[in-house]
């Protein structure tokens, strides 16, 4: 009967006028291009020389890759590519372990709620109202007590904590999607633990755990404050490198673009190809 | 392993002895499981309490203490001198003033650009997909690059954006960052956080259930007046959510004052404030400790009232 039916149209907030939906249509397409343009801009400052960089914006220039050439090659301190393995090895080591603890704890959330589950969840959003001022200084002092100062081990330490709480949280979502009558169903058919997790569980909350570890990727990637306290010379990591292109004197602007766009490449290629189910885990995350 | 969909599961009270058994058996099965279900949180739970708790305690046994890193080891304890000098520190005042207002303009600003956003994007147009890639790149970029590029290359009145506009239009330039310390950190932070408010609000526009939105046009609702009586109300947890996590990072805000502002006062919060007065070189931990404990205090008790009164994220749904 309801054959020839068609599924209602979604309806726009704003009115269907076509001549106002072109004047919406274009107006997001400015407002798009305006955000960013900040970033655009630092790509053509990169391929500046400095002497054009440093002086009235200009459009017109002839493109140069000396400034990727002389960031990666500098020795300083801390050369491109130490800053980028240290970056590399912190990140993807903290992510490992964040997800290696959160995974369980997650599933024992989600799949088989017990008592006062909230609460558990409760405190590990509450360590994020933590403010990392309240823990530095003793972190601070046991670091350096325990000779870790400068290491990338510190790092690893605390940027999986400072993920876990986020990856609790979202996982714990993804794993409430799977219908707990599957989850039942196989366990009554004598289905183990690990059978369960591998058949059932896992098939469905896949794309989550991807999404999960990709924000844990980008806010290890981008961490500085610790960094910066923590392990500011030899073994740190690459926005510790980026601050570092900073000079005081001299012109700098197009060598600093040039090494921010090498900084920034790596997570904002990942966030591009991700960005659907990034959306999806942050804000079904708490809601559901 | 068996194909047990969910309909044979659901299949009506036909089957009610059959299910009755079935749930005791789950019960017996749960009783069985009980500790086996808890020891999954186990690890997640003590390594969030090493890592964040414990130094915590320290903290609060630092704040009693007269603890500079330059004295040497045997530190007095001065009970709470340290906190009675707190209220007589302007510059702890003026810091933690420069936190409110930071956070409650960072993160109310990211929510309206953020929601304006959501709802341009919530409407089928040409390239879409490609405006809503540009928009959210934002809270890509790494906090060290975005007050980097934005304090040179837009607020710098000699070679940056800002100046050039400013000339084009015969005014005077001015050096943004220096005159408006606290204002130029909030302009970076509502451009970085407002892509990430849009993606949650937009999941809330998408996640609408479409057929009260067409019952109220056929009704003849204006689109105002769904968009207020009808969407509003569905993106309502949307909306908490999206307060509560900016909130969570906003607070914490560092990097942004480091490179756009530096140690200039007017834009300096807490976290800054206490890093320089310890660890960065200031070296009062006794004291400094003080401070970290009354701004952990007071996020506890604000963030405890935000989750309570505003928000039912985390109430139980059972």
């Amino acid at each position: 009967m309801a054959l020839f039916t068609r599924a209602p149209k979604p309806e726009p907030i704003l009115g269907q006028n076509r001549a106002v939906a072109f004047f919406l249509a274009v107006l997001t397409w400015i407002i798009g291009l305006l955000f960013f343009f900040p970033l655009f801009w630092l790509v053509l400052n990169g391929f500046k020389e400095e002497a054009v960089a440093s002086s009235s914006p200009t459009l017109i220039f002839d493109p140069t890759l000396d400034r990727f050439r002389e960031v990666t090659e500098t020795t300083n301190l801390l050369t491109f590519a130490e800053a980028f393995w240290n970056s590399f090895w912190i990140v993807l080591i903290s992510t490992f372990i964040v997800m290696t603890l959160a995974i369980p704890a997650a599933y024992s959330l989600a799949i088989r709620p017990m008592r006062k589950w909230r609460d558990v969840l409760f405190f590990f959003i509450s360590t994020k109202f933590l403010p990392i001022v309240g823990i530095i200084m003793p972190v601070w002092i046991i670091a350096r007590d325990l000779n870790l100062l400068g290491t990338r081990t510190v790092l690893v330490i605390l940027y999986t904590a400072m993920n876990l709480p986020l990856a609790v949280w979202m996982l714990r979502s993804f794993f409430a999607e799977v219908p707990k009558e599957l989850v039942e169903a196989s366990q009554i058919d004598g289905c183990s633990l690990l059978g369960q997790i591998r058949q059932v569980i896992l098939p469905i909350v896949a794309p989550g755990l991807a999404a999960t570890a990709l924000l844990c990727v980008i806010f290890a990637w981008n961490e500085f404050f610790f960094a910066l306290q923590l392990n500011n010379v030899g073994a740190s990591t690459i926005p510790v490198w980026v601050n570092s292109q900073q000079k005081f004197q001299g012109q700098f602007l197009a060598g600093l673009s040039a090494a921010s766009v090498l900084a920034t490449l790596p997570v904002v290629l990942a966030g591009w190809v991700a960005q659907k189910r990034m959306i999806r885990g942050l804000a079904l995350g708490a809601i559901k | 392993m068996s194909a047990v969909t969910v309909d044979q599961l659901n299949d009506g009270g036909r089957q009610s002895a059959e299910d009755q058994a079935r749930a005791a058996e789950l019960k017996r099965l749960e009783r069985r499981d009980g500790w086996r279900r808890r020891i999954p949180i186990l690890p997640a739970l003590i390594y969030t309490i090493l890592v964040t708790q414990i130094p915590f305690l320290f903290t609060l046994f630092y704040s009693l203490t007269d603890w500079r890193i330059d004295t040497p080891d045997p530190r007095q304890f001065i009970w709470f001198e340290n906190y009675g000098s707190l209220s007589g520190d302007t510059f702890f005042l003026d810091s933690a003033w420069v936190s409110v207002q930071m956070t409650v303009m960072a993160v109310l600003g990211s929510l309206i650009v953020g929601t304006g956003l959501a709802i341009l994007l919530d409407r089928k147009f040409f390239g879409q997909g490609f405006v809503r890639t540009l928009l959210i790149t934002p809270f890509l970029v790494m906090p060290v690059v975005a007050g980097l590029m934005w304090k040179l290359q837009m607020f710098n009145s000699t070679f940056g954006i800002i100046g050039w506009v400013m000339n084009q239009l015969g005014l005077e330039p001015v050096e943004f960052a220096t005159r408006f310390p606290l204002a130029s950190v909030v302009v970076v932070l509502i451009w970085q956080w407002s892509p990430f408010m849009m993606l949650i609000v937009l999941a809330g526009l998408q996640g609408q259930d479409q057929s009260v939105l067409e019952a109220a046009r056929v009704d003849g609702a204006t689109s105002w007046g769904t968009f207020r009586q009808i969407t509003l109300p569905q993106l309502r947890p949307f909306l908490e959510l999206g307060t509560l996590l900016g909130a969570i990072y906003l607070i914490q805000v560092y990097d942004h004052i480091e490179v756009i502002v530096g140690g200039q006062p007017g834009a300096r919060n807490l976290p800054f404030y206490i890093a320089g007065r310890s660890i960065g070189g200031g070296n009062r931990f006794g004291l400094s400790s003080a401070y970290s404990i009354v701004v952990v205090l007071a996020s506890i008790i604000i963030a405890n009232i935000g989750l309570r009164v505003l928000s039912n994220l985390l109430e139980d749904d059972s």
